[in-house]
């Protein structure tokens, strides 16, 4: 055993991980990856392949949304997009930016009984990452709604939730404008990476419709615990919605202020390897 | 043009040039998406076999993109250089393909038909190609390039350090930077994607980087990879800029979406030059491509996306880079969907660049939806050795917390260089031995000891300090 450890040669830098989560100071067994590293690293590409291919949970997503004990999520409304499969959702995007015939004409029926007009729209997709929503989505909505219900500027008519299978970012308009909702969220499970397989990223639309570009849209991303947290995101997105409904507009021409008063705090180039 | 090929009692069409390479092309996912993939997998060897009768110089009468609609196509018009062109000016694309892979193509007679060559002639030419055809005659067109070392030599294999960092954190950038130095890497370019893309943010990470090379006299320079247009800012704010960073596609509409014009990289070419900070060369250029970009941007015109990739490269071989990167696989499986497919068009582009004439280096990579992993790196990086790619990249452990992929690893360029026997560039090997890194530079072995002078900046640290 003496022999297999002198094989591997570490680093005596690797203290400053403490500055990054980038994979520094692995050490070597030659040139090569130490064993202990190259099986972290798969393991690490295996929980991102299966944050990709793993389906979303509907019944336990549903259940989980029923425990928030609110009104428009005790029966989320569950819809597919065009595309059938995942081999289809990947290669596909246009397919996976529309919900496919049944789900229009579910909605539809649905919209039938519901009340006229919504302020808000709230559109789950499982996007690249299922358990993206699964961790991060009741967390995330539980710290919305506390700014949303506790709202004195307005009161906020929001429509049943809807659960999007094989879904991207744009599928979100298609379901707010047949909602008739004037403004809609889309909760989306976002590309993971090698160190975060479970960002969940959100993305507003005032006004939506069918056919609309990103230019559209403002994003908050990486939301997960390790990550932007539940309250900071609940923050930003409860700006974002009050300034859309007060100016009835989102993109471009709406600009997130909320960390005005955080960036470049540290404008030095200044680190440790200057002396 | 119509183009017909009979065979047998059957002929089969193809309505355009472009409708012929983009039929012609091996298959991929992004071709499919844009509708103009072969139908079926013998129309596909048809369309070759059409291809290969296509006289070269039928690509100098029929653009692919209206030449009054596109300056991507007038530079490739306006530019070509005919006196170049007449040694192959009689060859037919199946002709170009013996000719290429001949005894009477080497080095020398191949750097002297280059400016003959449009992109869309190297396009058609290596469709009909294997994948050992894109090795064999890359490694014979050498493309060498210098700013503070010179890169691109036979033999020698230069990697980018690229030290990213979610936040920009400095100490957490300068923390990947020593793990890359310390493992030999960083001879091409120690390289930043800012999380934070504006000019505040730039100058400042030059800045970082400016600091570094100058106090440890290494021979490599710095990029901080934002929009060209923020770099000209930088250089008028007096910023330390070494090199001119773009990401370029091969029509109009395509780099419009991206927010620039041949002019603007003309502008910014004059600025970084006239900065001459530049020690053994002039290049002042890093550009970057990919497989997808311009049907991505709406703006394919109907083209195959090998194709528009290639005509990216004469947009770069206008402004003599240092450094050309076709980032393969980050564009994700719509475009390029497996380990297979990735491999392939790492090849094709390696080898279309380098017969234009320029200095190719791939980020050999790929997104956690694509069908791909590690052993696919493992595969398109040696092959990529072998046919002599000018450089890789280098990162810590092969994940980029900021861009969520993966690409190659400090270790991976260590790998090839023993594998191969390639070298880094001769001023940074010289560096690596000056500074005690490695212990035989030649061979890639590193120290057992930790340098003096960067054991000294790990000193400088205060012990198990805190999170900042």
């Amino acid at each position: 055993m003496s022999n297999e450890q002198n094989s591997v040669v570490e680093n005596p830098w690797r203290r400053l991980r403490e500055f990054t989560d980038a994979r520094i100071g692995l050490g070597r067994a030659g040139v090569s990856l130490p064993t202990k590293e190259l099986l972290e690293f798969q393991l690490a590409h295996a929980r991102a392949r299966d944050a990709v291919h793993l389906p979303l949970d509907l019944d336990a997503t549903s259940a989980a949304l029923a425990g928030l004990k609110l009104e428009w999520a005790a029966a989320p409304i569950c819809l597919h997009s065009r595309a059938e499969d995942r081999m289809t959702y990947l290669q596909r995007p246009d397919l996976g930016r529309r919900i496919n015939d049944a789900s229009r004409e579910l909605l539809k029926a649905q919209h039938g009984q519901l009340a006229a007009e919504y302020d808000l729209a709230i559109v789950v997709a499982d996007g690249l990452s299922s358990c993206a929503v699964t961790e991060n989505l009741v967390p995330f909505l539980q710290a919305l709604n506390e700014k949303l219900s506790t709202d004195s500027a307005s009161d906020w008519r929001i429509a049943p939730i809807t659960l999007v299978t094989q879904g991207r970012v744009a599928v979100g308009d298609e379901v707010g404008e047949l909602l008739n909702a004037r403004c809609v969220m889309l909760l989306v499970g976002e590309r993971p990476g090698l160190s975060s397989p479970d960002s969940l990223g959100l993305y507003l639309t005032w006004n939506p419709s069918v056919g609309l570009t990103d230019a559209s849209r403002n994003c908050i991303s990486n939301i997960r615990p390790a990550g932007l947290s539940y309250s900071e995101a609940a923050r930003r997105a409860f700006y974002l919605l009050s300034e859309a409904k007060r100016l009835k507009l989102s993109g471009v021409n709406l600009k997130d202020r909320t960390q005005d008063d955080v960036v470049e705090t540290i404008a030095s180039s200044k680190n440790f390897l200057i002396s | 043009m119509t183009y017909k090929y009979m065979l047998g009692d059957q002929t089969w069409t193809f309505s355009s040039l472009a409708e012929l390479m983009a039929r012609a092309t091996p298959a991929r996912s992004g071709d499919r998406l844009a509708g103009v993939i072969a139908r079926s997998a013998e129309e596909r060897a048809v369309a070759q076999m059409a291809l290969a009768e296509v006289p070269l110089k039928q690509f100098l009468s029929e653009a692919l993109v209206p030449y009054e609609d596109d300056e991507v196509t007038r530079l490739i018009m306006d530019e070509h250089d005919a006196a170049a062109f007449s040694a192959i000016s009689h060859l037919t694309v199946g002709d170009f393909r013996n000719w290429l892979l001949s005894d009477m193509a080497t080095p020398e007679v191949l750097a002297g038909v280059r400016a003959g060559i449009t992109p869309e002639m190297a396009a058609a030419v290596s469709k009909i190609m294997r994948n050992q055809d894109l090795i064999m005659v890359a490694k014979k067109c050498h493309v060498v390039t210098a700013f503070r070392n010179t890169i691109g030599l036979p033999g020698h294999l230069s990697t980018r350090l690229q030290p990213n960092h979610p936040t920009d954190d400095v100490n957490g950038i300068a923390a990947s930077i020593l793990d890359g130095l310390l493992y030999g890497n960083g001879d091409a370019v120690i390289g930043i994607n800012p999380a934070t893309d504006n000019v505040a943010q730039a100058i400042k990470l030059m800045q970082l980087m400016d600091e570094v090379i100058t106090q440890y006299e290494i021979p490599t320079q710095s990029c901080v990879l934002t929009h060209v247009t923020n770099t000209i800012e930088c250089i008028e704010a007096g910023a330390p800029v070494d090199l001119v960073f773009q990401s370029i596609g091969g029509t109009e509409g395509t780099n419009s979406s991206f927010g620039f014009n041949i002019a603007t990289l003309a502008e910014a070419q004059e600025a970084a030059l006239s900065l001459k900070r530049g020690t053994v060369g002039n290049n002042v250029m890093y550009f970057e491509t990919g497989q997808g970009s311009a049907l991505s941007a709406n703006a394919h015109h109907g083209l195959d996306q090998q194709t528009c990739e290639v005509r990216a490269y004469a947009v770069a071989r206008k402004f003599s880079p240092l450094l050309v990167n076709t980032v393969v696989g980050f564009i994700g499986p719509e475009y390029l969907f497996d380990g297979k497919e990735i491999v392939r068009a790492g090849l094709e582009d390696h080898f279309c660049g380098k017969l234009l004439g320029l200095p190719m280096g791939c980020d050999v990579c790929y997104t956690n939806h694509a069908e791909a992993d590690q052993n696919d790196m493992d595969n398109l990086l040696t092959l990529l050795g072998v046919a002599g790619c000018n450089f890789i990249m280098g990162i810590p452990g092969s994940d980029d917390i900021m861009l969520n992929y993966q690409t190659t690893s400090f270790h991976d360029a260590l790998y090839i260089r023993r594998v191969l026997g390639s070298q880094p560039a001769p001023e940074f090997r010289d560096w690596l031995t000056r500074m005690q890194i490695m212990s035989d530079a030649e061979r890639a072995v590193l120290a057992d000891r930790l340098p003096e002078a960067f054991a000294r900046s790990l000193k400088s640290l205060p012990p198990a300090s805190g999170q900042h």
